[in-house]
């Protein structure tokens, strides 16, 4: 078995770093920048070792600003680079709400396909770590309501690699959510071969089950995954739907899931108003309500700033999930 | 480290490495002198205890100011009672100074229901209306643009008022630094911006972050004077402070302050600073213990002898630690402070969820599972 073909067990931030240094290797397009990306190799050490290894032109630490990131990332881009830009935390993404919305998502549709930005922004999400307000949102929604942004949010170490590669190969730009509660809890098997990418677009059926549909992306996968455990102990089959791709959504997987057991609950840790697990009802709702027997049922965070000391309150936990599994298998 | 502030270039009143004063001592009282030198030694005695407890894991998270006393103090005992603080990270010692409680101050660490803010908030998010200090806001530099509309409106109403606007080097690339000093010229707001420029953004360093000439440069781009100040001196921080105070209250408008002083420790309990930093390089001016030079000065003109400095430290040890066991007894927050605060009354949608989390809480315990 050469290097090549087998499989090696590590964290999803190690699958993370691994897709950073094989894309630098391949591509001298390929450059990082953010703040503290480089000398420290990234708060959560996502980028460690990179700058050693390609330099400080093409592993940049930028001043501490993010519209700066995102706006000279998307000149880059339009230049010809194929700019990785780190966003911190997901919550400080804001001050780059209108390089990323008004110019990076909209350049292609505006200039008649003559000047395109791939860039991929990456930022890790999502509560779970005592983080407060501003170190735990989940704001993939707003990006989702963007045309133009494509929004990945993988769950597992071979996923976030194989993603990865896949945004920073491909023609449109990427806003790509790291479950951060789970960088270094999580481990898997993951492909060594350089060329192994994951399609973006295509949902993973991350628990096969006939009797409950439950959707997911991002941490929240893990949290179903316990549900479901749990569940089939009581006799209750679930299937757990990870999205890994919100924009652009595979329906088709999601949709026939639910022709297959007529239940469904969709969860994700994110505020519950115009939140995507919304979206996901809505085409439900739309394309296969014959199918329903139940009510589509949201477990979501609730419609409040993510708190600090109750936040095992906020956040959806597999009893949340079975309360919901509960509630559409019993209608 | 080749290059962070020269300090021959800087404000300064006490001696420095044979370095002269080159502005007088500011006119304090003894009691003034007295009260700085007290809140100098209680945040780094607070420093010091907080990182044990986060060690320890009865905190989640701390940020220190180790070395920074003497900006923290230098410029947040210029406020008076009625002025408002918009902090960054490092300024709990302002509000310290000016009367925010120690049960409060520790309430806010475990975030339980001695917290004003009700536990609702990340560590080091101090804020009280009674002290007119809003709470740091984690995303950088998003105080700024607010300090100054704050301080509008105290001169629009006529009120004797100065606002002070915190930050550090790294906010001064985000755009609200720029916007907030450009608003304030143009409509000469009375309000301080007072940067720490304490060499480090996390692991980014000074010369990193900017390629301009220090911090206080910047100010003539917005029409306003900006001074660079020792930043380890507390008595050319008081000085510099009180003449550009002075200058807000005479209607005459913003100035933008650099405090050059220097990151001790972490950026925060979760930082290794040996990652990125070359202990070896460090300027050592900067290394200088700001709580010395000010203990020397005032052990030579006799404000502080060294037996009232016992009788101050002690008294201030026992207070920190019964405000520490009263606190660390206190109650976390109650379920419905997840769902109040969010809107003035309750809407209905919310109210929904607020009942539907008492009943999903019941069901958390393992084997309460219902189906
Ligand atoms: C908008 C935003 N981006 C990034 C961060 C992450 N972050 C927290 S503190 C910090 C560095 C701040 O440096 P500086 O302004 O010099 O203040 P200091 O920590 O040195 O007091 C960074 C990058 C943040 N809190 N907000
Ligand atoms: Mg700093």
């Amino acid at each position: 078995m050469t290097a090549n073909t087998g499989t090696t067990v590590m964290t999803l931030l190690q699958a993370l770093n691994l897709a950073l240094t094989e894309e630098m290797e391949r591509c001298e397009d390929v450059v990082i920048l953010g703040e503290d990306v480089g000398r420290a190799g990234g708060v959560f050490r996502t980028t460690d070792g990179l700058q050693a290894k390609f330099g400080e032109a093409r592993v940049m630490d930028t001043p501490l600003a993010e519209s700066g990131i995102i706006g000279a990332a998307i000149g880059m881009a339009l230049y010809g680079l194929r700019p990785v830009a780190e966003i911190q935390f997901s919550d400080f993404i804001f001050p780059a709400m209108d390089q990323i919305v008004s110019e990076m998502a909209k350049f292609r549709y505006r200039s008649g396909g003559e000047f395109t930005c791939p860039v991929v922004v990456r930022a890790p999400s999502g509560g779970g770590i005592r983080g407060g307000h501003y170190h735990s949102q989940s704001p993939e929604a707003y990006f989702c309501h963007t045309p133009g942004l494509v929004v990945l949010a993988p769950s597992t170490p071979e996923d976030a690699k194989g993603l990865l590669k896949s945004a920073i190969r491909g023609a449109d730009p990427v806003i790509f959510f790291e479950p951060k509660r789970i960088y270094r809890t999580v481990k898997g098997e993951v492909p060594n071969d350089p060329d192994f990418t994951v399609p973006i677009g295509k949902a993973r059926i991350a628990r096969a089950g006939k009797d409950v549909t439950v959707i997911a992306w991002g941490a929240m996968v893990h949290t179903c995954l316990e549900a479901a455990e749990k569940a089939a102990r009581n006799g209750v089959d679930i299937e757990v739907v990870d999205l890994r791709s919100l924009v652009p959504l595979d329906e088709v997987t999601v949709l026939d899931s639910v022709r297959k057991t007529g239940r469904v609950v969709v969860a994700s840790e994110a505020t519950r108003t115009c939140g995507f697990a919304a979206e996901i009802s809505a085409l439900i709702a739309e394309e296969v309500i014959e199918y329903l027997q139940a009510p589509i049922v949201r477990v979501t965070g609730y419609d409040t700033p993510f708190p600090y000391a109750l936040e095992h309150v906020y956040m959806p936990g597999p009893d949340r999930v079975l309360a919901a599994v509960h509630r559409v298998k019993t209608f | 480290m080749a290059t962070h502030r020269n300090p021959a270039d800087l404000v300064r009143v006490l001696p420095l490495d044979g370095l002269p004063a080159t502005t007088a001592a500011p006119q304090l009282t003894a009691q003034q002198h007295r009260d700085m030198f007290r809140s100098m030694l209680l945040v780094r005695m607070l420093d010091e205890k907080m990182l044990l407890l986060q060690r320890q894991g009865r905190i989640a998270f701390f940020g220190p100011s180790a070395g920074q006393e003497a900006a923290i103090i230098g410029s947040g005992s210029v406020a008076r009672a009625q002025d408002w603080i918009f902090p960054a990270l490092r300024e709990a010692g302002v509000a310290l100074h000016r009367g925010f409680p120690l049960e409060q101050y520790f309430g806010q660490l475990f975030g339980n229901v001695l917290d004003p803010q009700k536990g609702r908030q990340q560590p080091m998010h101090f804020s009280s209306a009674a002290v007119h200090q809003v709470s740091l806001s984690s995303p950088i530099a998003t105080q700024l643009p607010q300090a100054v509309g704050a301080a509008y409106a105290a001169k629009l109403r006529g009120d004797d008022v100065v606002v002070f606007g915190y930050l550090g080097d790294g906010a001064t690339s985000e755009h609200d630094f720029h916007c907030a000093l450009n608003f304030a010229g143009v409509w000469k707001a009375p309000v301080l911006f007072i940067c720490q420029n304490n060499g480090w953004a996390i692991s980014v360093p000074f010369e990193k972050q900017t390629a301009s000439d220090g911090i206080a440069v910047k100010a003539a781009a917005y029409g306003m004077p900006g001074i660079a100040v020792d930043g380890n001196d507390v008595l050319a921080v008081r000085a510099a402070t009180q003449m550009a105070m002075d200058r807000a209250l005479r209607g005459e408008g913003p100035a933008l302050l650099e405090l050059v002083t220097w990151r001790r420790g972490g950026h925060s309990s979760s930082d290794d600073p040996s990652r990125y930093r070359d202990e070896a390089s460090i300027p050592a001016w900067v290394l200088i213990d700001p709580i010395e030079r000010y203990r020397d000065y005032l052990r030579a003109n006799n404000i502080v002898s060294a037996a009232e400095e016992q009788t101050i430290s002690a008294a201030l040890k026992s207070a920190m630690d019964a405000a520490l066991v009263t606190a660390e007894a206190a109650p976390g927050p109650a379920m419905d402070t997840l769902f109040t605060d969010v809107y003035a009354t309750i809407p209905a949608h919310l109210q929904r969820q607020m009942e539907s989390a008492g009943s999903d809480t019941s069901g958390r315990a393992e084997g309460a599972f219902p189906l």
